[in-house]
């Protein structure tokens, strides 16, 4: 059975409003999309829908509190709060880098989880 | 007095830009003042991702986006005074600011780039009835509590105003523990991005009530509820619609307002709906040599457009050190139907850059439009827009050979038609 499906593409802020034709679960055309972005994006999310995490963990010894820290590449969505979960109680030590691993693989999903500041010694 | 030849006033996203740009354009003596500790301005709170997907052409974080931005910066040696906060500019441009370092101190520029940014409506500006309990922040403060401070401010949230900071704080505050109940917005659509609608609230199921606002705030030492109720198209509560809703924490994501104190008493002239002042293509204020960028020019949406802006700014900064004032003629643009502003309200004719950006936003939602440019009674420019939003920040490139034909008074006009 063919049917349509709106989506709103999420991988920038233009947020282009897609189309996705679609026949029993085969994505058959997608329009609305522009850049290739798009069509990626339909893909994975009528599929496996994948989301970047972010967060923050407290560090010791910095000049600042709290460190940021993202998920390097995007992980499944019906996992991200799993990800997070495991993140409680973690506590990093000054200095940390931006780009600095943090958790080599979060959860067993194969992505890393890396600091997206530097906090340097106080 | 030190002098200065570009004084740039805030090192957010904006002054950074403008900076380096003053910088590429040979100004060896440029002085950025920022008043909080480090550099980077509102990015370093915003810790999510979708920030210079247009700029370095991938997806970073607010402070991976500024942290590319202080690298260059420190990288190009631009003195930064930190802790500094800018108390006056007077008209000749000296520029007044205190720290603890440092004391009082004064700044003779040539050339000033106005880069403050903006700051969030509280909750004076609305006149909710109700006591005044702990648990009502702005979105933007709340952010910081959670990711500067690591604060959690609340467990059960409601959100009025769907802005993108309070968007972009549901999802945070949700992944951090807390229970966010719903986002009120007042209006029949969102203020915020599309995709922040999808990935901050329709992925964790939190409901987003258009045309409904708090029209009561419940508790007296700290937030116990919010009585919520349906509006009218007018914005009117309609009776008969509240409903109590338990919360202990309430968002304010209500809008942004130029901080523009030290531009005002500086005499600077201010646009009346974008509160930020008014500006020519070349950024110039309706002070010669003084510039404006960025937030604190008219609120954006995103980042990259900032940068890009800012850079222009610099850029015109730089050229007012070594050439003076490039102001003759002004061709004033004005606002036709659906247009609710532009940057820049006038173009510099006879100095004008082969293509200039105009940015602007819309009045409603208007779907299937098109954005005509008429230059007198002659259209210039017509373009079909699928679907236009006030949330979402528009730009069109005016090319200047628009205005060959042009005769004597004629104005320029920006405006959406049917056909």
């Amino acid at each position: 059975m063919k049917e349509t499906k709106q989506l709103v593409c999420i991988s920038c802020p233009m947020g282009c409003r897609l189309e996705v034709e679609m026949e029993d679960k085969t994505i058959l055309q997608v329009s609305g999309n522009l850049c290739s972005r798009g069509i990626v994006y339909a893909n994975k999310e009528l599929t496996n829908p994948t989301r970047i995490l972010t967060s923050i963990l407290p560090i010791i010894g910095g000049v600042e509190e709290m460190v940021s820290v993202k998920s390097k590449t995007d992980i499944p969505k019906n996992r991200v709060f799993e990800c997070v979960k495991s993140l409680k109680g973690l506590v990093l030590q000054a200095p940390i880098h931006v780009g600095d691993v943090i958790v080599k693989d979060l959860c067993g999903t194969g992505v890393s989880l890396v600091a997206t500041k530097t906090v340097l010694k106080k | 007095m030190r002098n200065v030849d570009v004084c740039i006033i805030g090192g957010g996203p904006a002054g950074l830009a403008a900076a380096l740009s003053a910088r590429k354009e040979g100004i060896e003596n440029i002085l950025i003042l920022e008043r909080e500790t480090f550099l980077g301005g509102i990015l370093n709170q915003c810790i999510h991702n979708g920030f210079g997907l247009h700029t370095f052409k991938e997806e970073l974080t607010g402070p991976e986006y500024a942290a590319r931005y202080v690298q260059m910066v420190e990288e190009a040696s631009i003195p930064v005074l930190l802790d500094t906060m800018v108390i006056d500019i007077s008209k000749d441009k000296v520029v007044t600011a205190i720290s603890p370092q440092a004391g009082l101190i004064q700044i003779q520029a040539i050339s000033i780039v106005l880069a403050m940014g903006c700051r969030e409506r509280p909750r004076g500006a609305l006149n909710i009835p109700g006591f005044r309990p702990s648990g009502i922040y702005s979105a933007g403060t709340a952010q910081r509590y959670v990711n500067i401070e690591g604060f959690l401010p609340g467990k059960e949230v409601v959100i009025l105003g769907s802005g993108d900071i309070g968007l972009i704080m549901a999802r945070r505050m949700t992944l951090e523990g807390a229970h966010v109940l719903m986002v009120c917005e007042i209006l029949p659509f969102s203020g915020g991005l599309k995709r922040n609608i999808v990935q901050c609230l329709d992925d964790f199921n939190i409901p987003l009530r258009l045309s409904h606002t708090i029209t009561k705030i419940h508790g007296k030492y700290r937030v116990e509820g919010v009585t919520v109720q349906q509006v009218s198209l007018d914005k009117t509560p309609i009776a008969g619609t509240e409903e109590f809703v338990a919360c202990d924490t309430i968002l304010l994501s209500v809008g942004l307002i130029p901080e523009n104190e030290l531009s005002r008493k500086a005499g600077l002239k201010i646009h009346t709906t974008t509160q930020g002042p008014l500006v020519n293509d070349r950024f110039e204020t309706s002070i010669p040599g003084v510039f404006a960028c960025g937030n604190v020019l008219h609120v954006h949406d995103l980042v990259d457009w900032v940068s890009q802006e800012a850079e222009f700014a610099g850029q015109f900064a730089a050229q007012f050190v070594k050439l003076g004032s490039q102001i003759s003629r002004l061709l004033p643009i004005v606002c036709g139907y659906g247009i609710r502003y532009t940057v820049p309200t006038t173009l510099c004719i006879d100095s004008m850059k082969t293509l200039t950006t105009v940015r602007f936003r819309v009045t409603d939602v208007f779907k299937d439009y098109y954005l005509d440019v008429f230059v007198g009674q002659v259209r210039v420019s017509h373009q079909k827009k699928r679907i236009v939003a006030p949330g979402e920040m528009e730009s069109i490139l005016f090319k200047k050979h628009w205005l060959d034909s042009k005769t004597e008074d004629e104005e320029i006009t920006i405006l959406l038609q049917k056909e």
